[in-house]
Formats: C-alpha cells, structure tokens, sequence
C-alpha cells in the first residue's frame, strides 16, 4: 500500500505507471490537455477583453491639442473689470462644448501679488471648482458668483464663501497683433501658483496636488 | 318560472371521479374549445418532454411560505416589474433617441416627446418608472432589514441586492444624460466631479466617464452604451441569481411569528 503511494507521488509519469508514458516526462497528458484547454480559453477571452478594456481607458492618455482661440482685440478689455467670452473647448457639439471665459488686462497692482503668472491678460474660467457649475460675474459685488451651492470669488477667482477648494482656474493668454488668444487652461492654489489642470473639487494646497494628480496629457 | 343559477356539482372523492383523458386520447368531442385545450396541453407537453422544464417552472413557482407572509412580501416583485417597466419602455425609446451631442439627442428627445404617437406617455413612464424603482428597491431594502431577513442563511442574497441597488442608482446616473437639455448637462457634471474628489483614482475615474477631460460627444455615447447594454445585462443577470437564492432558501417568517414561535418553545423546555 505504501509503496503504491510512493509510486503515485512520484513525479515522472513512467513512475507512476501511466500507459503510453515516456522516459523524463512529468506531465500527463490529461493534465497537459487540461491546461491547453484553459489557455485557449484565456487567449480567447482576452483577445476581446483588452482590446475593449483599452477602448474605454484610453481617452485618458488621449494627446489634446492646444488650440489657441480669438476672444477679442486688445482694446476690449479693460484692467479693472471683466469681459465675458466665449471659448470653445469641445469642437464639433455646437452649445455643449462651449464655455464663459472671463477676460480682463493684466493690472499691476491686482495681480503683482501672482507676479509670476504675469500673462498679458487675465482669463479666468467660469467652471466653479466646487463641482463645476458655471459662476458669473457680478460687476456691482466685484464677485464672481455660483448658483449651485453657493461658492463666491473675489475678483482675483480666490474662494471666500461657500464649499469651492482652490480659486477659479485660469487659461493662458497671448496677444497676436491686434487680437489677444486664449489657450490651454491651468489651475492655480490658494498662492495663485499655476497648477496642471485639475478638475473641480480637487484641492491644489499640501498634498492635495499628489492625492489628485492631472491627466497623464496635460503634464508639462 | 325564473331560471335557477346552476349549482356546482358535489364534491366527489377521488375514486368515484371520472378520470380526465390522457394527452392524445382525446376524440374530437367536446367542440372548439376543447381542441384549443388539447393543442395547448399537447405542445405544453412536447416542449416538456425535450426540456424537462416543468420542473423547475414547479420549483419556481409552488413553494411553501412561512405562515404570517403578507403584502410586504410582494416589495420584490413589484421592484421587478418596475425593472420591467424600464426595460420596455427603454426599448421603444431607443428606436428614436439618437445618441448625438451636436443637437441630435435633445432633437430625438423633443420629436418623441411632442411628435410621437404617445410618446410622451411612454418617456413618461419610463422617467417616473425609475423613480418608482429606486422607492421600491429601497422599501424592499428597508422590508428586508426590518424583517431581518438578510441574516444566515440569506447574507448572499442580500450582498446580491445591494449590487442590485447600486446599479440602480448607476442606470438612475447614466439615464439622466441622455435628453441632453440644460439639467441633463449640469447634472452630469456635476455628478462627475463628485467622482473627481475621490483621491488619487478620483480623477481617473472621472476621465473615465467622460471619455476625455471635457463632457461631449463621447460622454453621451458611452453614457448610452452602459444605460443600455452593459448594466442591463448584469442587472438581469444578477436579478436571476435573487430570484434562484430566493426560490433555492425560502422566506422568512415574519419577526413578530418568529419571536411568538421561539417563546412557545421556549416554555416547552420549561
């Protein structure tokens, strides 16, 4: 009895006494049809599975093109208060991918304090980044004001009431000739810092920039 | 003299019964409607006889229940027919709607709604039918809590339910999208950035329904696929697997039945 056991627990099949068996051989060939069968399976299921896997992933590590748009001339704007334009950020759904960009000059003693984003003109998006509304701006109150849940901005986009995280995000802006272009957008935290872009609702201050990273794209 | 009403005969016992005729003994007496009846029981039979599916059918459906079952017991089939509501109603829908963000969508939506013979009674049942089975998944929920009927050895099918109701409230998200009007729009992006805020997997996962980094025309169309082929498909599924762990465990007893069962028993020890 013993050594019928001894002789199963052998791992050459020759051993073991299984009919048709060669010299060296471990696996059987039940286990060896066993095992073909089941990486058939495998091989089959993820021919279709990761390339549909891929499909849908993959707009995240789409390359966006940064396209620079006209919003007006260089006499449009003035420094201390703000334009509404319209910028269009998704090409080819009419209404749907267009979005309010807010423009004003560039103005020294405002934005000395955000020196380093010194951008000819100051284009603040009007996505409120509490969940993506979109705030107004309120000439008489100096406030750019959201009607969801009640975020407020003073003037430089910084939150001062309500449930927004970081201060309204910004586009870059160049002047062409006559005519001043709006760009890619960029985030900034509560120091006016430019950021990558993030979506709503992600803080940019400490850690917030690591527990929320930007899209793999829009990395400089 | 007024006719009588017709008494039905007595009761007889089984021995002194006529027995019916067998299938195919039938003769042709008895007119049309015993024909339609033969025919009936003959594919009902045939069908039978190559599938074995009688039993199950006899499984599914004559089963015994506890004493004290009442109408709270019916949360889960009316949650069903809601779903099947949804899933009917869902399906006329989708021979207008197109899923376009240049316009097309809210145009489908508005020809159906304005245009469509009793269009817009049928995307009226299927708008306030999910809020019905959102109600009812919760009081059938709530029924099941309070009952305690998700204790052993039902843990499963609760675990089962509750995948159920989140992919409720998903079907409830993704077909909030699709008349792509004002509060379509808005409320998707926000329920998107709320998906944003979780950390670290938060901003892929709101890229992921977003197909891209802004709402458009790919929103709408993956919005579309998952509302209408990928949870469907595993709610239906999961559905079946409820109705077999519910069919395989019986039901409960009601609680108040079951404490006055415990207390009888409990003076019998005594």
């Amino acid at each position: 009895m013993s050594d019928k056991r001894a002789q199963h627990k052998s791992k050459l099949t020759l051993d073991r006494g299984i009919p048709g068996a060669f010299e060296g051989e471990t696996v059987t060939r039940r286990r060896f049809m066993t095992g073909t069968a089941h990486t058939a399976g495998a091989v089959a299921a993820a021919s279709f599975l990761l390339p549909a896997l891929g499909f849908a992933v993959g707009p995240i590590f789409k390359k966006n093109v940064v396209r620079w748009e006209t919003v007006g001339t260089i006499d449009d704007f003035p420094d201390n208060n703000y334009i509404p334009t319209v910028l269009t950020v998704t090409p080819g759904i009419g209404e749907a991918g267009k979005t309010t960009v807010y423009v004003r000059k560039y103005n020294p003693t405002l934005d000395a304090s955000s020196s380093d984003n010194a951008l000819p003109y100051i284009a603040i998006s009007d996505r409120c980044v509490h969940l993506g509304c979109p705030v107004r701006w309120v000439d008489a109150a100096e406030r750019f004001i959201c009607p969801c849940h009640g975020g407020v901005y003073e003037m430089l986009g910084k939150p001062i009431a309500g449930p927004p995280v970081r201060p309204l995000d910004r586009f870059y802006t160049r002047v062409n000739g006559e005519k001043v272009e709006v760009g890619a957008r960029f985030s900034v935290n509560s120091l006016l810092r430019r950021f990558s872009p993030r979506d709503p609702g992600e803080p940019l201050d400490g850690i917030g920039q690591y527990l929320y990273p930007s899209r793999p794209d829009a990395r400089k | 003299m007024p006719k009588l009403p017709n008494i039905p005969a007595p009761p007889l016992p089984g021995p002194l019964q006529e027995p019916p005729p067998r299938p195919g003994e039938h003769n042709g007496a008895g007119g049309p409607l015993e024909d339609a009846k033969q025919a009936g029981i003959t594919t009902v039979a045939w069908l039978d006889e190559r599938t074995s599916l009688s039993g199950a059918a006899r499984w599914m459906m004559f089963r015994k229940v506890p004493k004290g079952t009442n109408w709270f017991y019916t949360l889960g089939s009316a949650t069903m027919f809601a779903f099947l509501n949804q899933a009917v109603t869902g399906v006329f829908l989708a021979m207008y709607y197109r899923p376009e963000a240049g316009g097309g969508a809210y145009e489908s939506v508005r020809y159906l709604t304005n245009d469509v013979f009793l269009g817009q009674f049928v995307r009226g049942m299927h708008k306030w039918g999910a809020s019905v089975m959102v109600v009812l998944v919760f009081v059938h929920m709530g029924r099941t809590f309070f009952f305690g009927a998700y204790k052993y050895p039902r843990e499963l099918n609760w675990v089962i339910g509750v995948v159920l109701l989140i992919l409720t409230m998903a079907m409830s998200f993704t077909g909030y999208l699709l008349p792509f009007d004002e509060r379509a729009y808005w409320a998707t992006t926000v329920g998107v950035n709320i998906n944003g805020t979780g950390p670290l997997i938060g901003p892929y996962l709101s890229d992921f329904l977003r197909g891209g980094a802004e709402i458009g025309a790919t929103t709408l169309s993956r919005f579309y696929a998952i509302h209408m082929l990928l949870i469907p498909g595993l709610l239906i599924a999961l559905i079946g697997a409820h109705l077999y762990l519910v069919a395989k465990l019986g039901t409960t007893a009601p609680p108040w039945k079951q404490s006055q069962k415990r207390r009888e028993l409990h003076e019998a020890e005594v």
